[in-house]
């Protein structure tokens, strides 16, 4: 026991160590919170779609030599959100389709910039360490904590401020619109943020494995609680906690990070899944 | 009684087709309508269009004595997204008064007040804390009422508010919703299959198709031909 608390002492000391614990309790809680919203939408996948995309950016930005991926990789991003998450129902490509189409798209069409214009020697390193994330949660400068800080703080407070908005447009956006909430604004919204969320949480996990990051809290949460603020609560404390023991663990057994804190949501989720049938929580 | 909602020479379609058209009608406060006719005649297009989510094709929809267009209290069909959604009775009442708040990101003493007395009128006060998602068909209805109930003080307009109940839920929602219109003098606009509930509680009918079929108080529809026509086929009646 000491001897782990020896070696946690000491990795702690490093300041890129803080800064990984910092950055992946931050990019949990978001990303907890707004899965709640996109699993009962049932936009699961939306996470993995603009993950791709993120990807394909971040291919198109080193081929053109930018220093700062981050200018192109956000807008990116942000559009194929809204234009994914505003469809609605009545256009000719569904929404789970148009998710698929993208994201697969995006995938490849990165991969293939990558390979034909590659700058760099080790072309599937990079490739590897986009989609699982692997070490550049570990290189994080300082700027990056920033950014990640203040766009977290502006993710919870846009929640926190339109938190019975948000639940009235999940719920029944028809209602919602038809007594005078603007809910293809709220929607728009909800867009934007999950675009950012995802942007942030692709150093920490990889762009293969946001998704996880995103419906285990929520689809675990959900095993056990019945009202919705239950389940947005225990969510961002299932993903914090998750992401905590995930850091941890990875330091101490130098396990990659993102799959760790994945494989710990998921265990997680089986946990609540089966004390959900035991206490009979979640009958129906 | 003076005009809450009027409809003039309203066309209503989508992507080019026209659904029905000429349709004028009016509503007076504190009346009840029912809008009946087959599927396809333009039932939800019409709801849509009071409701302001999709513009007629042509002609006027108005709104009279002081009610808003945010202050419909409206009873959609149930989605499959709410079927199994985690959410308190209380909860989803309360989301009703949405939309008195404005951009207060929280609602005040009076909404909540204002919720617990709806969720009382409908009886599922008890009911405050249960997931929507483990309650009877006639319990989630009663939410939705209570929800809607919320969002107005002047106007309901349901859409197929029996759906998928069994007999006996389906005539407590009618005398709910009868005792609404009579006691708190709201009035009630009701898409409905149902002829036969239609004839007993209703003070006006609507019936649609191509063209608007018929218009007029109950009484008359009950003499007119096509209503006898479809009062036969439809074999109505089954809640006398």
């Amino acid at each position: 026991m000491s001897e782990i608390l020896e070696t946690l002492t000491y990795y702690f000391s490093f300041p890129f160590v803080r800064y990984t614990l910092l950055v992946g309790v931050l990019i949990a809680l978001c990303s907890s919170l707004l899965g709640v919203t996109l699993v009962l939408k049932r936009f699961s996948f939306i996470g993995d779609g603009l993950s791709h995309v993120a990807f394909g950016a971040i291919a198109i930005a080193s081929v053109m030599n930018l220093t700062n991926e981050m200018l192109i990789v956000l807008p990116v991003t942000v559009v194929s959100a809204i234009l994914l998450l505003m469809t609605g129902q009545n256009t000719k490509i569904k929404g789970d389709a148009a998710v698929a189409l993208i994201s697969v798209g995006a995938l490849a069409l990165g991969y293939l910039l990558m390979n034909l214009f590659s700058t760099s020697s080790n072309v599937s390193g990079d490739v590897c360490s986009t989609l699982f994330g692997s070490t550049s949660i570990l290189t994080l400068t300082e700027s990056d904590v920033w950014l990640c800080l203040v766009l977290s703080v502006l993710v919870i407070s846009v929640f926190l401020l339109f938190y019975h908005k948000i639940f009235s447009v999940t719920f029944d956006e028809t209602f919602a619109s038809a007594t005078g909430v603007r809910a293809q604004l709220y929607n728009l919204m909800i867009a934007v943020i999950t675009a950012m969320i995802i942007v942030l949480a692709m150093n920490l996990v990889g762009s293969l494995l946001i998704s996880a990051l995103i419906i285990c809290p929520a689809l675990a949460a959900m095993r056990m609680f019945h009202s919705f603020r239950a389940v947005i609560l225990s969510s961002a404390v299932i993903s914090v906690v998750c992401a905590v023991a995930g850091i941890l663990i990875s330091i101490l057994f130098s396990t990659p990070v993102g799959s760790t804190i994945v494989a710990a949501d998921i265990a997680v989720f089986l946990v609540f899944w089966i004390l959900g049938r035991v206490t009979g929580r979640s009958k129906a | 009684m003076s005009m809450q909602l009027s409809c003039e020479n309203v066309t209503l379609g989508y992507e080019g087709t026209v659904v029905t058209q000429n349709l004028s009608f009016s509503v007076d406060s504190g009346s009840y309508l029912c809008i009946v006719g087959e599927n396809g005649s333009g039932k939800s297009t019409l709801i849509k269009a009071l409701l302001h989510l999709k513009a007629p094709v042509s002609g006027k929809i108005t709104l009279g004595d002081g009610l808003k267009q945010k202050e419909i209290g409206y009873l959609p069909q149930q989605t499959i997204v709410q079927r199994d959604f985690p959410a308190s009775v209380q909860e989803i009442v309360l989301s009703g008064c949405l939309n008195r708040c404005g951009l207060r990101p929280f609602y005040s003493r009076a909404e909540k007040k204002l919720a617990e007395k709806n969720m009382e009128k409908l009886r599922i006060s008890e009911l405050r804390n249960a997931c929507y998602r483990f309650l009877s068909g006639g319990q989630q209805q009663r939410v939705l009422l209570a929800r809607a109930l919320c969002a107005t003080q002047k106007m309901l307009l349901l859409d197929e508010p029996v759906t998928g109940l069994d007999p006996k839920a389906a005539s407590e929602m009618y005398e709910l919703v009868a005792k609404i219109n009579r006691e708190d003098g709201i009035t009630v606009i009701m898409v409905s299959h149902d002829i036969g509930a239609a004839v007993r509680y209703a003070t006006h009918i609507l019936h649609l198709g191509q063209e608007p079929l018929f218009f007029g108080t109950k009484e008359d529809y009950l003499k007119s031909d096509i209503g006898r026509a479809f009062i036969t086929t439809s074999g109505g009646d089954r809640h006398e």
